[in-house]
């Protein structure tokens, strides 16, 4: 049972389910959904599998898989999931399933939009479980093209350069790291993420980076810190970090809502999961170098993110903006984890600490911003399209349920202690406080503006007098409820045992903490 | 086995012209089966190809003895890889020609007898043969495109005539001198390349030799400022023109600069190569640049095809391993995608709305009118642009690799390249088959167009697969391809390069 090829299984069971859905052509909109859902909650079961066979005491990878691919470019089919990985399979498994039961109201070439939507998890289940770089890009790519095609076809009016600018952002970012990975492999000859990590930990990838890369007459620091520079480009645009975001609001807006769930729920992940999986791995030395500027921009990404959300009027934008804060927490956790400090075997444990809180952050933040973005898609559909702050009012007497549970929603994603988000910015701003006090104290602003605007938002749409346009407004129906109360519960139940998750995924941190302080 | 590519196109050629007029079915049967027997010689050969470094002799007699020219066939990895690519595009190109109906017998006896020449630059080792090879190549071109052209034909076949005897002449005159040279050198005078490759030639006729030779052999490749026939050729020529001239005949200028240019005069690349590294990194970005603003569907493919040989003729700048490993293997994927996207424009979409104006295309809603050609043109263009999992990908990868150890600033310019050509295929994609405007009106005012056609469907799998299972198992060509490089780069070490 063991030997199964897990993850192969999983990243395939998405290609072929859209597979199929194409070659069968024009099946019912409805055919097309309930196969899509089987097909994702036959990868949740995998990953439900998985965890289960999974030893949460090794931090190292398991289910790994090894062949070679192109010798001669080093290039090797190599899977593997740790912690992290896992945990991000499981937020993949989880989103997906919801996604497809909140697009319900796809008619037109349904076929072809659920088969993309397969796709696209095929491709996040491969970026999240690929330890070769070229393999790893391979998933990467793949899972733009059909986000790109998402919500060109079915977005909103300015989906066409919404799509083609979220295109063109991410492609540039891809190009600068595919160049920065080629002048790696020069220097190396290695595409593999964890033999590079290793070779970097003990020193010899700055230097064969210095030593076999001459470029017109730079000196081997230069060359290597635009080395860096490329990769950072490539994970900042998708994270992104502000100022490399402006292509997110006008997709997020434009994308149809259950794609949004997707790109912010698990697309957006991607950029700090490469972070954690290959900047911080790679370059340490780097990110150290570089610290005040880094954690000047996560603190950017932070407080403006929040405060441009707080000027939105838009409900889809301000959730967007509010994602960008929501990520800036991880970015400000992980430049504090790689800081510089003295080997004491105190700070290894607030560190894994901080890594912990991260990794609980990228779940929760996938968990908790699709939810909201399908709550904001089921205004939408009930009101005809529209999404504004002020077009609401007063739901809550029209619709309890409604009002309560997207109410819970907003209130995990402020960081309510007993839900979901808390956890994990406790645990960062904790942990980062003694390690980048000054910037920690910064970003606690953004905590701060995230409740005025997201409490504006339950109090302008549910609370106040009932806008009488609503007065029919129907509350959710059972379909709804299985969906929504499920994803309420999880929040619940994360914020109150976070254990479940964290012991997934703490002998990780705790393993790259050591070997990052080593 | 390989041989007979160049013997069966010739056949065919002279069968097509005993056929009886408007007989047009039976000639196009005639034309599949002829390339269909091509493309299986190719593959026999292919899989009886022994490897490793060498060529294998295929064919050795004399020819024409006072001139010591031989009628002299052999194939290495490189060749081989090159013969396949031919096959496959022949036969796709067949396949979207099947609706020419005007004088078809003549049009597919030309196009048989173009391949033939083809096959047979890529099989020669012997220079005067070579040469003989790429001039048949020459003649055919001219009348498909003047005959059955579109857009300003007899313009663009005339230029692309001009373009190709004035290389040609270049490059008669550099394989003189070398015959010459090399003649009063050793006492032994011949056209054989594997023997000229042996021969020191001098420094100072190696420096105004080999940019003779190689831009002769470079303006058929498409090298930046001589490839302005490129795009107006490729837009006058009928669509499978287009896509042999896209697909196979630049390359075989690039085959040219590696086979003859490179491999006689090793000394003289390593005078020039910084300046011709340069050329092909503005080939690239100027490329892609001048296809991201044109109205006409077809100029952004004849200009993305500048830019993606910029990087064949870059990756043979590099002079390592990995580089030139790539430079091949982009000309053969480039061979199979052109091809593709040509068709596409060409043949699915021009035969069916008679415009190629993008603006126009724009209030047509191809996307739902004519499902088939926006999926192969998506996929064809993803691939293009160098999405993992197509050839496009490993093989820029290579050649972005070789840069880096080569020429830094090219590698990064290259870069910024590969970004507008994401830019200009977005742009003619959406324009093309996703635009806005059109979705609603457009569907009552685009015609009804005919459906895709089998024929049609075939040759767009046959292309799609062909770079699917080369972009997801390089290994299939590299295999041939590697140890072929590596005796080159020993050669041309000898001989004074690197």
């Amino acid at each position: 049972m063991s030997n199964l090829p897990f993850i192969t299984l999983l990243t395939l069971l998405p290609l072929v389910g859209g597979g199929v859905l194409i070659a069968f052509g024009r099946v019912q909109a409805a055919q097309a959904r309930r196969l899509a859902l089987g097909v994702s909650a036959g990868a949740l079961a995998l990953v439900l599998a998985m965890m289960i066979m999974f030893e949460p005491g090794s931090g190292v990878l398991q289910f790994v898989q090894r062949l070679d691919w192109v010798p001669a470019l080093g290039v090797q089919y190599f899977v593997g999931a740790d912690g992290l990985g896992l945990l991000m399979l499981l937020l993949t498994a989880l989103v997906v399933p919801m996604a497809v039961l909140a697009s319900n109201r796809i008619t037109e070439r349904a076929h072809l939009y659920f088969a993309l939507v397969l796709f696209l998890e095929a491709g996040l289940f491969g970026t999240f479980t690929a330890q070769n770089f070229f393999h790893w890009f391979l998933f990467w790519e793949l899972s733009l093209v059909p986000a790109f095609f998402l919500i060109k076809l079915w977005g909103g009016p300015e989906r066409g350069p919404a799509a083609t600018q979220f295109f063109i952002y991410t492609m540039v970012g891809s190009v600068a790291m595919l160049l920065s990975f080629l002048a790696i492999f020069l220097a190396t000859g290695q595409f593999n993420f964890p033999e590079l990590a290793e070779l970097s930990r003990q020193g010899r990838l700055g230097a064969s980076l210095a030593s076999k890369l001459t470029w017109a007459g730079l000196s081997p620091e230069t060359v290597r810190f635009l080395v860096f520079g490329g990769v950072f480009l490539g994970l900042a645009v998708k994270v992104p970090v502000m100022p490399f975001h402006t292509w997110l609001p006008t997709a997020y807006a434009e994308a149809p809502t259950p794609v949004t769930m997707l790109l912010t729920g698990v697309m957006s992940k991607m950029g700090v999961y490469g972070f954690l999986r290959i900047l911080v791995p790679l370059f340490p030395a780097e990110l150290r170098a570089l610290m005040t500027p880094l954690l000047v921009l996560a603190v950017l990404t932070i407080v403006a993110g929040a405060a441009a959300a707080f000027a939105q009027r838009d409900l889809k934008r301000m959730l967007a903006y509010s994602s960008i804060n929501h990520l800036g927490y991880c970015l400000l956790g992980i430049f504090a984890v790689v800081k510089f400090t003295a080997n004491t075997p105190a700070l290894v444990t607030e560190k894994a600490a901080v890594l912990n809180g991260v990794l609980l952050q990228m779940f929760n933040h996938g968990l908790t911003a699709a939810t909201l973005f399908g709550f904001v898609g089921l205004l939408e559909q009930r009101s005809g399209g529209r999404r504004g702050l002020d077009d609401f009012g007063g739901l809550r007497m029209v619709a309890p349920v409604f009002a309560g549970l997207m109410g819970i929603a907003v209130f995990a994603s402020l960081g309510l202690p007993g839900l979901n988000g808390f956890v994990g910015e406790f645990l960062i701003f904790k942990g980062a406080f003694p390690l980048a006090t000054w910037a920690t104290a910064v970003a606690a602003l953004g905590l701060l503006i995230t409740a005025v605007f997201l409490l504006t938002l339950l109090q302008r749409v549910f609370q106040g007098p009932l806008n009488p346009q609503w007065a029919q407004f129907p509350d959710l129906s059972t379909r709804e409820r299985w969906l929504f109360g499920p994803a309420v519960a999880l929040m619940f139940v994360v914020g109150v045992g976070p254990q479940i998750l964290i012991r997934l995924f703490n002998a990780t941190a705790l393993h790259w903490v050591t070997r990052l302080l080593s | 086995m390989l041989a007979w590519t160049i013997y069966l196109s010739f056949l065919g050629a002279g069968l097509l012209t005993l056929l009886p007029r408007n007989r047009a079915a039976a000639a196009r049967w005639l034309a599949l089966l002829t390339a269909l027997a091509g493309l299986a010689a190719a593959v026999a050969g292919t899989v009886q190809f022994p490897g490793g470094a060498g060529a294998t002799t295929l064919i050795k007699t004399r020819w024409i003895p006072p001139l010591h020219i031989q009628y002299f066939l052999a194939a290495d990895g490189i060749s081989v890889t090159l013969v396949l690519l031919t096959g496959i595009a022949a036969v796709a190109g067949i396949l979207f020609s099947w609706n020419i109906e005007h004088r078809a017998k003549e049009f597919f006896a030309f196009y048989l007898a173009l391949i033939g020449g083809v096959y047979g630059v890529f099989l020669s080792f012997d220079l005067f043969l070579l040469f003989v090879f790429y001039e048949i190549a020459i003649i055919p071109k001219y009348f498909i495109i003047a005959i059955w052209g579109s857009t300003r034909r007899e313009y663009g076949a005339m230029k692309l005539a001009l373009y190709s005897f004035v290389g040609s002449a270049m490059v008669l005159v550099g394989m003189i001198a070398a015959y010459v040279v090399a003649g009063h050198l050793t006492g032994r005078y011949t056209f054989d390349l594997t023997a000229l490759a042996q021969v020191h030639f001098p420094a100072g006729f190696q420096r105004w030799a080999f940019p003779l030779v190689f831009v002769g052999f470079g303006i058929l490749a498409g090298l930046w400022p001589f490839h302005t026939w490129a795009p107006t050729g490729h837009v006058a020529a009928p669509t499978a023109a287009s896509m042999l001239l896209a697909g196979v005949v630049m390359k075989l200028g690039a085959y040219g600069c590696l086979r003859v240019a490179m491999t006689l005069f090793p000394a003289g690349v390593m005078m020039w190569r910084t300046e011709i590294a340069a050329l092909a990194v503005i080939g690239i970005v100027y490329g892609a640049m001048v296809a991201l603003v044109q109205r006409d569907f077809k100029f952004v493919i004849g200009y993305s095809s500048v830019s993606h040989m910029g990087f064949v003729l870059l990756g043979l700048m590099t002079l390592n391993q990995i580089g030139l490993d790539g430079a091949v293997l982009q000309m053969f994927s480039h061979g199979i995608l052109a091809g593709l996207l040509f068709a596409v424009v060409g043949r699915m979409v021009y035969d069916r709305t008679h415009t190629r104006d993008l603006g126009e295309l724009e209030t047509m809603g191809l996307s739902h009118a004519l499902p088939f050609a926006a999926a192969t043109f998506v996929l064809a263009a993803l691939a293009s642009m160098g999405l993992p999992g197509f050839s496009g990908f490993v093989a820029e990868l290579q050649v972005l690799i070789g840069a880096w150890s080569a020429f830094p600033t090219a590698g990064v310019c290259a870069g910024i390249g590969i970004v507008i050509g994401v830019a200009y295929l977005l742009r003619a994609v959406q324009r093309a088959f996703f635009a806005e405007g059109a979705e609603k009106p457009g569907k009552a005012a685009a015609p009804e167009l005919p459906p895709i056609s089998w024929p049609e469907r075939l040759g767009a799998g046959l292309l799609l697969l062909a770079s699917l299972v080369v972009g997801l198992y390089p290994q299939v060509l590299l295999n041939l391809i590697a140890p072929s490089v590596t005796s080159l780069l020993e050669t041309m070490r000898k001989g004074g390069a690197l």
